[in-house]
């Protein structure tokens, strides 16, 4: 199977995709933002200010997807010795650190006119902190150590321990008492969101995402410009 | 199929994930007071001593019990089973109304009073425009 990621071709895509993701992700962002600034209904309690969960759940979403994607990346490429896979770990971090830290300073200006403070010190809030601290963690180390394989070893072991801390975020709210609000938004059950505000959140997160895929596949480019610059035919 | 370093590699992964499962568990299983961020009426009424230290409170604000004097505000916090008095002097959020959820923060007089230094407004899961809320409520 790991015939399939062979350089010559991911670059033919690597290199002139981003033109096309571009072009779509700027469609899909005026959508999402007509959507949610303008066309969709303000919400019974908290009139207009409801307007920055458009952008604050999707950037939580993606950076606890992404942080899952990370680190299943390198759990694979640590089990299966596979440079690929942490290449792509490495291209994939920093939106998902972006949108760690958007979602916490849209949290805080949510929370100062709707709860009453900037900040709190409750379980949901704090482990998206200390997500975003692994993120850093896992940035750091990729500039720090010259050895490649030095690299690979501490980036697999902070995200297995980072991964630990991604269901306590997502199930946090429904184990102790927190001043964050419960899930909206329920696969099993029906969502507590009116789907007039259901939608321009689905098209934001569709935005996100595209913004994340744009950002990975030029670093991820990057990665492979330097791999064929050092004269290397293989990853 | 796969080598045994392979195997081996697997193993090790598991190995770790697993034991950190297990002690964060067990950590977050005794800190549980402190991962909590705050405690309703009937918590409180269960306490068998009463603590000196600022704690929290939450719970929802009972209907018609809120009454502003000046400018202290006074209501009562229930969890729909016990209830507790806070008194508070200050602003109040936006969104701090009757039957709708708060946090107080402050220092227990006893088990029924309650004097807040900080008040946050806690607000539901329910999104929605404000037709459909008045249609929900014409029910």
């Amino acid at each position: 199977m790991f015939k399939l990621f062979q350089p010559n071709k991911i670059f033919q895509i690597t290199s002139k995709a981003p033109k096309y993701i571009l072009f779509l992700f700027v469609i899909v962002l005026s959508i999402g933002l007509t959507e949610a600034l303008i066309l969709s209904p303000e919400d019974y309690k908290q009139s207009d200010a409801v307007r920055i969960m458009y952008v604050h759940v999707p950037a939580a979403w993606i950076s606890l997807g992404i942080f899952s994607s990370i680190t299943f990346l390198s759990i694979s490429g640590f089990i299966f010795k596979n440079k690929n896979f942490f290449l792509i770990s490495k291209s994939l971090a920093p939106s998902g650190f972006v949108f760690n830290i958007i979602a916490l300073v849209t949290g805080s200006i949510w929370g100062k006119p709707t709860w009453g403070t900037w900040w709190a010190w409750d379980a949901r809030i704090t482990s998206m902190l200390i997500l975003a601290l692994f993120y850093a963690m896992y940035l750091i180390v990729w500039r720090i150590y010259e050895s490649e394989e030095k690299v690979f070893k501490i980036t697999t072991f902070i995200t297995i321990i980072g991964i630990v801390n991604v269901p306590i975020t997502k199930y946090s709210v429904d184990w102790w008492n927190t001043l964050h609000q419960p899930a909206s938004i329920n696969i099993l059950s029906k969502s507590s969101i009116h789907s007039s505000m259901l939608f321009p959140l689905l098209i934001m997160t569709a935005a996100f995402a595209l913004f994340s895929l744009l950002i990975f596949l030029m670093k991820y480019n990057t990665e492979l410009i330097k791999i064929k610059n050092k004269g290397l035919d293989r990853i | 199929m796969y080598g045994r370093k392979v195997k081996l590699r697997f193993l090790f992964v598991a190995l770790i994930l697993v034991s950190l499962i297990l002690t964060v568990f067990l950590v977050l299983k005794s800190l549980e007071e402190n991962v909590v961020y705050f405690q309703s009426p009937s918590e409180i009424k269960a306490l068998s001593e009463l603590d000196k230290k600022k704690i929290r409170v939450g719970g929802m604000v009972k209907k018609n019990s809120i009454s502003v004097k000046a400018s202290e505000v006074k209501f009562i916090i229930t969890d729909l089973k016990n209830e507790i008095n806070v008194t508070y002097t200050g602003a109040v959020p936006n969104l701090f109304a009757e039957e709708k959820g708060v946090v107080a923060e402050g220092f227990l007089k006893d088990r029924n009073f309650f004097s807040a230094t900080k008040i946050l407004a806690k607000h539901d899961e329910n999104y929605m425009p404000p037709e459909v809320k008045e249609a929900i409520g014409e029910k």
